[in-house]
């Protein structure tokens, strides 16, 4: 699904992560993690062809991640949720599908709210980000990210803002998504909880050592990684570099 | 029967005694399925007292088939049509669970009503004239400003060179470039006239004095709105909508003391600088059209010009740029403080703040323009 060859990356000249070689298999849940600062969200950007490499691949379903044309093979959560905010919610997640489908007004409406009501948004279709909370606009994220059913899902820091119990309902929707649709979702995040319970596997990145200093299944890595950083990070220590 | 050429197909089966059964097959995505959904829903809405939707021999479900199926059996309800999904396991069965584990709930609002141009038109004009806050606004300055005059250290001192420097020096190439052509211009326009009666050297009192007392200023004024106006309102704007105005808050810190008052300073004492520039410039635009298309020598223009010119000429001008430097910093600061709304309220500040500002431009080189001329001057 998504394969990572020998990839450097940064911004101006400097250098953030390097030599990177790794791949998500279909119907992954993939965790990228590591800490603040340690490139995470960067190489998200790498990975959705926003940013452009300053060496090495990035194969997304066997093409560069960004289609010269048509819709994206993938849907991306932004940590802030970046919707529109001259628009309402419905029209935010209904753009995807003006854009790129011929559906008729009747289908984008029914599938726009059951897409809101996944999320837990229904009745909100007509107010303005502005109108709503953090944790609803990342919500509303998640639905216009879900919007054309795409094969592949990245989320950066979903979790991040939100409550307890919609942070679980996030995981279970995610669990779900990728049980029933096969859904790879590639997902940046801190949440120790949600990594244990949806991720399968995972590539850990650290900026001192400017590339993946852990990579495999996350409860295995908690369990039996020697590396201190690792060891560090799953136990919530600081760790004496 | 539809019988897709991708990979789906569905048929209905009559079981007798008003029962039928609607039997999908395959892989049903939304893209593929979607254009013949019509004719699904004509098949499920047969005459018939029951329906059943069965998915026994369905492969895949994507999200939006299943919002699009639900949706179906919610229409046969409305239709008095009996109807139940059969046949639905694995992650099928999945699908429809997390899909219609929620019960729809109506809209708790009404959509944005269109506003028309009239009534846009309207709102804009109570807008310009009836801005409520704009008196709460101009007591918080008056009141801070107090403050800072009897502790001068309150205010932002650090940032009035750099922000003199945005608003003086990189504004200056386009502020010197557009007087010149209006000097050159204004001059243009009069020599054709004076020409007629053999005034030529009165080219160079007409350009002076309305360089020096009107256009320069207000020309710099106008350059000024566009750049630094715009520049100020979308930068407090953003710095609104993203909460660094209540983080200064937070801090203890006035950002009338720590953000308005700056750029106030800023714009009064880099305007009247600019001006000058500007005079100088429109009357050398001036010079080049008198000497290449009237014959008059540099000189002889020059000491004209001198003659016309008084002190308070160039001077009047340089009072009215402090008004209009005043006008334009508060204007774009109450706009940029009031912004709500994200990246469209910024837009719409600054928008704002540009077109307020010229707007008060003209009222206020009005009004001086009045009282030089009741008190003679």
């Amino acid at each position: 699904m998504i394969e990572v060859t020998d990839l450097t990356i940064g911004y101006d000249d400097t250098v953030v992560l390097e030599h990177l070689d790794f791949k998500v298999a279909d119907g992954d849940v993939f965790a990228i993690l590591g800490g603040s600062g340690s490139g995470k969200s960067t190489l998200l950007r790498h990975l959705i062809g926003l940013e452009q490499p300053m060496g090495g691949t990035i194969r997304v379903r066997n093409a560069p991640p960004r289609p010269e044309s048509g819709a994206p093979p993938y849907g991306v959560l932004f940590q802030s949720g970046a919707l529109f905010g001259s628009m309402t919610l419905f029209d935010n997640v209904a753009l995807p599908l003006r854009k790129w489908t011929e559906l008729d007004r009747r289908a984008i409406d029914t599938i726009v709210r059951s897409k809101l009501r996944l999320v837990g948004l229904e009745g909100f279709e007509h107010h303005l980000p502005a109108e709503i909370s953090g944790g609803m606009k990342k919500r509303a994220g998640i639905a216009r990210a879900l919007a054309l059913d795409a094969p592949l899902l990245f989320l950066d820091e979903p979790s991040a803002g939100l409550d307890p119990v919609t942070s679980v309902e996030l995981d279970q929707l995610i669990a779900t998504l990728n049980h029933s649709l096969r859904m790879t979702t590639v997902i940046v995040t801190h949440e120790l909880a949600s990594i244990f319970t949806i991720a399968n596997d995972c590539i850990m990145v650290d900026r001192g050592a400017r590339g993946i200093i852990a990579r495999g299944n996350p409860a295995a890595l908690r369990d039996g990684s020697d590396d201190p950083r690792v060891r560090a990070f799953f136990n919530r220590r600081p760790h004496a570099a | 029967m539809i019988d897709d050429a991708s990979d789906y197909h569905v048929e209905r089966v009559d079981l007798g005694d008003g029962r039928a059964a609607l039997r999908f097959a395959g892989e049903l995505r939304f893209r593929q399925c979607f254009a013949s959904w019509a004719e699904v829903r004509r098949l499920a809405q047969a005459p018939g007292r029951h329906v059943a939707l069965d998915l026994s021999a369905i492969d895949h479900l994507d999200g939006a088939a299943t919002a699009l199926l639900l949706e179906l059996r919610s229409e046969l309800d409305r239709a008095g049509v009996t109807s139940e999904i059969v046949g639905a396991e694995g992650s099928v069965r999945a699908m429809l669970e997390l899909y219609g584990a929620h019960p729809p709930r109506p809209s708790l609002q009404q959509p944005p009503a269109h506003i028309g141009a009239f009534d846009q038109i309207g709102r804009e004009t109570l807008a310009l004239f009836g801005e409520s806050k704009g008196l709460d606004y101009i007591g918080d300055v008056v009141v801070a400003g107090m403050q800072a005059l009897r502790r001068p250290r309150l205010m932002n001192w650090a940032d009035v060179p750099k922000l003199m420097e945005r608003a003086g020096a990189d504004g200056l190439p386009i502020i010197l470039m557009i007087n010149f052509l209006v000097g050159l211009v204004t001059a243009f326009q009069a020599a054709l006239q004076l020409k007629q009666f053999g005034a030529n050297i009165f080219v160079a009192d007409l350009v002076g004095l309305s360089i020096t007392r009107e256009l320069a200023p207000l020309m710099t004024a106008i350059i000024v709105a566009g750049r630094s106006g715009a520049a100020f309102s979308a930068e407090l704007g953003t710095m609104r909508v993203s909460e660094e105005i209540d983080a200064l808050r937070t801090l203890s810190l006035d950002p009338y003391q720590f953000l308005v008052f700056p750029r106030v300073v800023a714009l009064v004492l880099v305007l009247p600088l600019l001006t000058i520039l500007a005079d100088l410039v429109g009357i050398a635009g001036g010079l080049l059209v008198a000497m290449l298309g009237l014959d008059l020598t540099a000189n002889a223009y020059l000491i004209e010009t001198q003659k016309a010119l008084s002190l308070w000429d160039v001077s009047s001008g340089c009072l009215k740029t402090a008004a209009f430097g005043l006008n334009i910093s508060l204007i774009a600061c109450q706009r940029g403080l009031s912004t709500h709304g994200g990246a469209e309220g910024v837009g719409r500040a600054t928008t704002s703040a540009v077109v307020t500002s010229l707007f008060a431009i003209v009222v206020v080189d009005a009004i001086f323009t009045v009282v030089f001329n009741a008190l003679g001057m």
